[in-house]
């Protein structure tokens, strides 16, 4: 029995002296950092972690793996909430990064205050993605409401990016109607009379236009659309811009729980830093995503075509107001769908 | 429950056997199972009933349950056929028809959906033609079906196999020695031997299907009141953060699966009951499958 127990205490002293052999090793000469994000910025991410990678080893000479994760953002939000150890997350919209900080208290109430431009280090729009030569002769919103144009749209109850969609309709014929909530809630009905396919997210939404050959006008990301056209050719589709549309801001934010039990908060807070600087504007932009810098923005010009965007503060209010009137159980989205 | 304890048993390790099932099973369906019920009990009787009740999810539990009946019996018919193929004649490529069964299984249900898609849509392989004739398969009812069709192929297929394979042919040739025709012979002597392992697996391939998600969505088009099968509406409202509401669909599904279950398997003991006490090799395997899904706590 004795003998038994030493065995016991050997085993566990060894294993205790492993354990306290990684530790140290792994805080000092890299580090691993995960990033939870949407769909959308799986190309961007790649560009900017190798970037950063590159530009941290030179400045402390630690090496960083950044390891990325993508999803519908919701389901990323749920995935952190439900303890999947994110540094960093970089959602579609500040509702999730709001749940995760009002479910789990991984990150303070005020997070989308601690980084510039409501920590929107990059912002997108909504576009109009149409086949070759634009058949049906789409200019602006109002012929997407048209009878007999099928409009392909995520579902926005969960899809990030098809909530933007909604607001940039309603925001459109808000806006129009000289701030009609009526006017709007109809508008926004006719479009979804239109739309005969509702995918679950925004890639999926792609593939139902650009594969599946169904529909006559995709309600986009801009950067998705750009994307598009670049990898499948300007001779199938072409991009219709709009009078006016949404500007979408899809925020990053530390997760504090996180990075402070992994000791990794130096390291993440210059991550999302280095995103505002101009070499992290011009991967994202390079990646079509509009950047805040003005140098950055004016070279890439030709990119970008010139839009009136406006802000959901503009025509919905904050993201909890938009998310209880529009989106949740009951709210104008599921009364478009109500059996009359 | 005394008694069986009493009776020391021949066979060995049954207490320690016994233990370890109901521990493992507990740890496998039970904990997460009373955990859904855990998370429901949150809302008022009012609040679940407005949630399970609601027109746009009773819409979808017609879609799911239906689609997957309708699923399942294609499968039925046509598992037994490919059975009795497989079993009672040799043929080129024989081997690779028989694998070929089981790729349903094999394949991750986004691909499967996917690929679906793809060969039913519109522009597809077999969307054109389809649509050519005023058939829309991909986006609507029929692409439901069509996926809980494809996705419960094997189970009815691979239940049948070994029976129909154990079965001696001497028994179809006595019945046709003794003058029943090719019908009798079939109805008769062959139906009742497979029936009960045919409904095992309808079963699986029923279930299955209620429970599918990733291989349907892409080709329903989740149009609600249309084509919304019930997972997606649990996925919608976990999206919602609402876990409450998500669970209480969740139940509400879970409960309709048990009550038909139930009633496939009293059908299934009728028509063993009406066949007499025979052929314990079936009645083994099917508790086998069975048991576990319903909780009939029956002791040998």
């Amino acid at each position: 029995m004795k003998s038994a127990y030493r065995k016991l205490w050997v085993f566990a002293v060894v294993i205790g002296f492993a354990l306290s052999l990684t530790r140290p090793v792994h805080a000092q000469g890299s580090a691993t950092l995960l990033n939870v994000s949407y769909d959308p910025t799986r190309e961007l991410y790649q560009d900017y972690n190798a970037a950063f990678a590159k530009y941290w080893k030179a400045k402390t000479g630690q090496d960083i793996k950044v390891q990325q994760s993508h999803g519908g953002s919701g389901a990323q939000a749920r995935a952190v909430i439900d303890g999947l150890q994110a540094d960093v997350v970089t959602l579609a919209l500040a509702y999730d990064i709001d749940a995760i900080s009002e479910k789990a208290k991984l990150l303070p109430a005020n997070w989308q205050s601690r980084l510039p431009n409501n920590s929107t280090p990059y912002t997108s729009t909504i576009v109009f993605l149409v086949r070759k030569g634009n058949p049906k002769n789409i200019k602006d919103w109002d012929d997407v409401v048209k009878p007999g144009v099928a409009v392909i749209t995520p579902n926005p109850k969960t899809s990030g990016g098809a909530r933007w969609a909604y607001l940039a309709a309603w925001g459109y014929a808000y806006l129009k109607s000289g701030k009609s909530d009526a006017a709007a809630k109809d508008f926004v009905t006719h479009l979804y009379k239109n739309v005969p396919v509702l995918d679950s997210g925004a890639r999926g939404s792609t593939t139902t236009f650009v594969e599946r050959g169904i529909g006559d006008v995709l309600l986009a990301w801009e950067n998705e659309a750009l994307l598009s056209v670049k990898e499948l050719g300007p001779d199938k589709f072409q991009i219709v811009v709009p009078s006016q549309s949404i500007l979408a801001e899809p925020p990053v934010s530390v997760v504090d729980q996180v990075v402070d039990r992994k000791g990794t908060r130096t390291v993440v807070e210059a991550y999302l830093q280095y995103l505002y600087t101009p070499e992290g504007q011009e991967i994202a932009a390079r990646n079509f995503y509009r950047p805040r810098l003005d140098t950055v923005a004016k070279k890439y010009a030709s990119t970008f075509p010139k839009i009136k965007l406006f802000t959901l503060g503009e025509v919905v209010g904050d993201w909890h107001k938009t998310q209880s009137v529009h989106f949740a159980d009951g709210g104008v989205f599921d009364q478009i769908y109500q059996p009359k | 429950m005394a008694v069986i304890f009493k009776q020391k048993s021949i066979l060995p390790g049954f207490g320690l056997a016994l233990g370890f099932t109901m521990f493992y099973l507990s740890l496998i369906v039970l904990i997460p199972l009373s955990a859904t019920f855990w998370k429901t009990s949150t809302l008022t009787w009012h609040q679940f009933w407005h949630v399970v009740a609601s027109p746009r999810a009773m819409a979808s539990y017609r879609l799911s349950f239906g689609a997957s009946l309708i699923g399942a019996f294609i499968n039925l018919f046509f598992g037994v056929l490919v059975a009795w193929v497989l079993v009672r004649y040799s043929f080129p490529l024989k081997r690779l028809f028989d694998s070929l069964i089981d790729l349903p299984f094999a394949l991750p249900t986004a691909v499967a959906g996917i690929a679906l898609t793809t060969v039913y849509a519109p522009n597809g392989w077999l969307g054109r033609p389809l649509e050519s004739i005023g058939v829309h398969a991909a986006y609507t009812r029929l692409g439901v079906t069509i996926a809980l069709t494809f996705i419960g192929l094997p189970f009815v297929v691979r239940t049948v196999q070994p029976v129909l394979g154990d079965l001696d042919k001497e028994l179809e040739e006595a019945a046709a020695s003794l003058g029943a025709g090719r019908w009798q012979t079939f109805t008769r002597v062959l139906l009742p031997a497979i029936l009960p392992a045919a409904i095992t697996g309808f079963t699986m391939a029923f279930a299955r299907a209620v429970g599918e998600y990733g291989s349907v969505i892409f080709i329903a088009g989740n149009m609600p009141m249309r084509t919304e099968i019930t997972p997606l509406l649990i996925i919608t409202r976990l999206q919602e953060y609402d876990y409450a509401g998500a669970t209480a669909i969740a139940v509400a599904m879970l409960v309709v699966s048990f009550v038909l279950l139930l009633a496939i398997n009293l059908l299934q003991r009728w028509s063993s009951g009406r066949r007499g006490r025979e052929s314990s090799q079936e009645s083994a395997f099917l508790g086998a499958t069975l048991k576990p899904v319903l909780g009939r706590g029956e002791g040998q």
